[in-house]
């Protein structure tokens, strides 16, 4: 048995016939071919899944493609412009070696966006409590930390 | 090239080349891959810890849709798959060398732990043969599960392995105590100590993972999988299912989601998957969750230690005794049993001098996960252990804590250990002095009132440790200069955050003028990897890769004067060698036209073989030859004591990671080190069930992983001594982080309770297992 779902990914209008158990993560990732969004557990605590779904942050692994018909859906593939020049908060991320091996980043900047929708003016202890559904097992938090506020900088100044 | 060296050279805190990809999504991790017509395996997981199989019964799940086989061990044994041995061959003092395991992929007899793979189902959809595995029956002959060291050498214990009814695999001592003995009878105070190292698991962020993609027709495997340098996995399954024939066997990974010491080792899970795809000659895909790497991912850690120091009327340590049980789990994997003997057991003294040194070691089988090489792999445990007795003797003799660590400070190199092993250089004492100032240790007495005020109990603490780091004694580099004018360096050693693409990069712009983006980075393909590399493991890139690069780009630099020098009309003795230039005579050329100029028979000097490529070998003189970062660490926390919980307000560390290569990526990783370290500390903890053996603790909902709530903004320092055991005068900075920070962190926690009368307390430090020392202290204190 499947079912049909349409949904708006990355400004592209999508749809396909998927099984009702499909996850939002596993439509992305098998589906669309978009890998960037990544499973990092099965028990939604580690925010490698995050996607901007209606323009919030949301576990891609914690919800159903079918609940997302007639969604939008922005995914890291999704952020940086046109022209590949990186989003400001990519950008901070390179900055302040927010990354290393990678696989955390993705979710990681998706929610940064988030909290900077909705703390601009966050401070340290706000992003790191923003953070706390995101696990990075590489840097220790404290160039993401930095990162992060310095992209939210960034995105106040316009700079997207 | 107007700024030479100041933007990318040595030194500088240049940003990562390889994150743009990263950081749009493009990372290819295995999970990544698919290729047209695999097939997916699932794995049937023993759920009961210990027992005999009497049977397995796959009828029904041959019968579901989609599954095209069902194989368990008794497959691999008709098929000849061969067993995993660890090459360790420890003795003990009567020169017996240590019990070994050899382990089929998928037991045949008995199953060892929860979770152990016992069979494999292999479908089109990866639903269906998850579906199918769960109608595998296994018929179990229960026996009664053995978790701790403790349980395991009990008198009437259950045997794991029937030939080793003992449960020792190794009880190894560097002597007799007589030595000590006759120490501890001089001595003026004795400081005695018993812990428990926790067991905890490595956790990259990327579960396991691997598809093996069998080519019928070339009869060649191509294995995708995370790991940490591919020649391994090459050379295991190639003897395992090749004959040996290595040709048959490529592995790739293009980015791997972390390491830490577990993607390193050869699992069984990735000897199935390959037999699988070999057996049904087709690919074959598995993606591990993270409930299943839980089990899978060899643990960590996982040490009882009774130790004790013998002390003069100073504080001088006289003589130091340890007696230490390492829970191995239940197979002798590659490295459980060595690790607190060749890992921790090298710098076994910490950073102190300690002239004599009894130190016995049993290495026990019990039904768990094994226990192999996660970050520090022994050295975090044994600094743990030797710097909580300096400290507690501290407080026993009414020293501070700082002057105690003076006196004992070793101060004069090269210092040879009681384990044999030459320590080339530090300064420790300069280290506590910069992590001192860092944390501010001298206002700390104001703090402690504030916080009072507030109701809560502040505490701060210090821990000094060293690492040895290099592991493998050699290394191949291959540089090829490429028609494009870029220059490409060809390894085995493998970044799976490390940023080696940028730091290999910045060596060879110093070195031989190439601008830093006209160097590439090939690496995670056994295809193209050098003979003799051997990968990224045991903090040894900057070290081995980086001396193979510059003994290369040395040769390359002689070969390219001689050909300048005939370019140039000019001896090859008067050729000069500047910033990406031969020089000679008033004219010049760049390396870049020489490399061009080795290929043209007209421009080359006669008689000399075409190509700038060089391909070296770099060797130390001995495994032993090694590099020692050390450092010192501070902590300073704030105790609730209505509810135990703990929050770290500042964390200093100093540390001497020798010549800095890039900043920016040493600081991050001392910051993750730092981060595994209080994570063992804080939260995490890997619990068995002492009755039935299952694991308490196999997901992030009930394994404390830290998060960035846990931390505060760390301040990291730089206290470098060059190694002078290679020219770059690099130490591996990857361990050091854990070797300092859980002791740094329970010193402070200790320092905030001891006005209770808390004396001592084991990791993690939870808040429930500080509320509950809390009341304990109270009850006593009140009786
Ligand atoms: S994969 Fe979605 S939270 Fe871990
Ligand atoms: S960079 Fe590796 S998990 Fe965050």
């Amino acid at each position: 048995m499947s079912t049909k779902v349409s949904m708006t990914v990355n400004g592209r209008k999508v749809s396909a016939d998927v099984e009702p158990r499909t996850l939002l993560v596993q439509y992305l990732r098998e589906h669309l071919g978009l890998t960037g969004t990544h499973v990092g557990c099965d028990t939604t605590q580690c925010g490698c899944c995050a996607i901007h779904l209606n323009g919030e942050a949301v576990k891609s692994c914690t919800i159903l493609a079918v609940q997302c018909e007639g969604a939008d859906v922005v995914t890291i593939e999704g952020l940086a412009s046109p022209d590949g020049e990186l989003h400001p908060m990519q950008k901070a991320f390179w900055e302040h070696h927010g990354l290393q091996c990678g696989f955390c980043t993705p979710g990681m900047v998706m929610v940064a966006c988030d909290i900077a929708r909705r703390k601009p003016d966050a401070d340290e202890a706000t992003i790191r409590h923003g953070l706390e559904g995101n696990i990075c097992r590489c840097t220790g938090y404290q160039h993401i930390v930095e990162a992060v506020h310095s992209g939210i900088q960034a995105m106040n100044q316009g700079k997207r | 090239m107007d700024s030479f060296g100041e933007k990318f050279g040595v030194g500088q805190p240049v940003r990562r080349k390889e994150d743009q990809r990263l950081l749009k999504g493009g990372g290819k991790y295995t999970d990544d891959v698919n290729v047209p017509g695999q097939a997916h395996l699932a794995f049937v997981r023993a759920g009961v810890a210990h027992a005999r199989i009497k049977g397995i019964d796959a009828s029904a799940a041959l019968e579901a849709p989609g599954v095209l086989a069902v194989y368990s061990g008794k497959d691999l044994e008709t098929d000849g798959v061969g067993t995993v041995m660890t090459d360790a061959a420890l003795k003990n003092l009567a020169g017996e060398i240590m019990f070994r395991t050899h382990r089929l992929a998928l037991p045949t007899d008995k199953v060892r732990y929860a979770g152990e793979p016992v069979a494999v189902v292999v479908a089109e959809t990866a639903y269906q043969a998850r579906d199918a595995a769960e109608m595998v029956l296994v018929d179990y002959d229960e026996l009664p599960p053995i978790v701790t060291a403790a349980q395991a050498l009990a008198k009437d214990a259950a045997a794991i392995h029937d030939e080793q009814p003992d449960n020792i695999c190794l009880h190894w001592e560097n002597s007799t105590s007589d030595a000590y003995d006759a120490a501890a009878k001089t001595a003026h105070k004795i400081v005695s100590i018993k812990l428990i190292n926790n067991r905890v698991i490595p956790v990259p962020m990327e579960p396991k993972c691997c598809l093996a993609d069998m080519d019928t027709k070339s009869g060649r495997m191509t294995v995708y999988a995370p790991f940490q340098g591919g020649r391994r996995v090459q050379g295991a399954l190639s003897e395992m299912l090749f004959g040996g024939d290595g040709t048959k066997v490529r592995h790739v990974s293009d980015n791997t989601g972390g390491g830490f010491g577990t993607r390193s080792k050869i699992y069984p899970e990735i000897i199935a998957i390959a037999y699988a795809a070999k057996k049904l000659g087709r690919a074959v895909k598995w993606s591990g969750d993270r409930s299943e790497t839980m089990v899978s991912d060899l643990h960590g850690r996982d040490q009882v230690n009774e130790a004790e120091i013998a002390l003069d009327p100073n504080g001088k340590i006289l003589g130091y005794k340890i007696i230490n049980y390492v829970n191995i789990g239940a197979w002798v994997t590659e490295n459980g049993a060595r690790l607190p003997v060749d890992g921790g057991g090298r710098i076994v003294g910490g950073v102190y001098d300690i002239p004599v040194l009894y130190y016995s070691c049993k290495a026990v089988m019990t039904n768990t996960v094994p226990t192999d090489t996660y970050r520090g792999a022994g050295r975090p445990e044994a600094n743990y252990l030797i710097d909580r007795l300096v400290e507690k003797a501290a407080h026993v003799m009414g020293i501070d804590s700082r002057e105690l660590r003076r006196r004992n400070y070793i101060t004069k190199f090269p210092y040879k250990t009681q384990m044999g092993l030459t320590i080339d250089i530090g300064d420790f004492p300069k280290c506590q002095d910069e992590a001192c100032k860092a944390i501010g240790w001298d206002g700390f007495g104001a703090r402690r009132k504030e916080s009072e005020k507030r109701g809560k109990l502040r505490g701060i603490g210090l821990t000094s440790f060293i690492e040895g780091a290099g592991g493998r004694p050699e290394e191949t580099m291959r540089l090829r200069f490429e028609k494009d004018g870029t220059l490409s360096v060809i390894c085995g050693t493998f970044s799976h955050g490390q940023g080696h693409a940028t730091v290999y990069s910045q060596i060879l712009h110093d070195k031989l003028g190439i601008p830093f983006d006209d160097v590439n980075l090939i690496q995670g393909d056994t295809d193209t990897a050098p003979e003799g590399a051997a990968g990224t493991f045991g903090s040894r890139s900057s070290q081995m890769g980086g001396m193979a690069i510059i003994r290369a780009a040395d040769i390359i630099i002689d070969k390219g004067k001689k050909i300048a020098g005939h370019l140039l009309q000019a001896p090859p003795t008067e050729v000069e060698f500047t910033e990406g230039q031969f020089k000679a005579r008033a004219g010049s050329v760049s390396v870049t036209e020489i490399a061009k100029a080795a290929h043209d028979p007209a421009k080359l000097p006669e008689g000399m073989p075409p190509g700038l490529d060089e391909t070296y070998l770099y060797k130390r003189a001995s495994r032993d030859d090694m590099n020692f970062p050390n450092g010192c660490h501070a902590c300073e926390v704030e105790v609730d004591p209505d509810t135990g919980g703990i929050t770290i307000v500042d964390f200093a560390a100093a540390d001497d990671c020798g010549v800095v290569l890039n900043p920016l990526i040493v600081h991050g990783q001392v910051h993750g080190g730092v981060a595994q370290g209080i994570g063992q500390a804080l939260t995490e903890y890997l619990v068995y069930d002492e009755e039935t053996g299952q694991l308490l603790t196999g997901t992030f909902m009930d394994y404390g992983m830290p998060r960035a709530e846990h931390f505060p903004d760390m301040k990291a320092v730089f206290v470098p001594t060059p190694s002078t055991n290679n020219e770059l005068g690099v130490k591996g900075a990857g361990e050091a982080g854990c070797c300092g920070a859980p002791t740094a962190l329970v010193h402070a926690v200790l320092d905030a309770l001891r006005p209770l009368g808390v004396a001592e307390i084991d990791m993690p430090l939870t808040p429930n297992r500080v509320w509950h020392t809390i009341q304990s202290a109270r009850v006593k204190g009140a009786a």
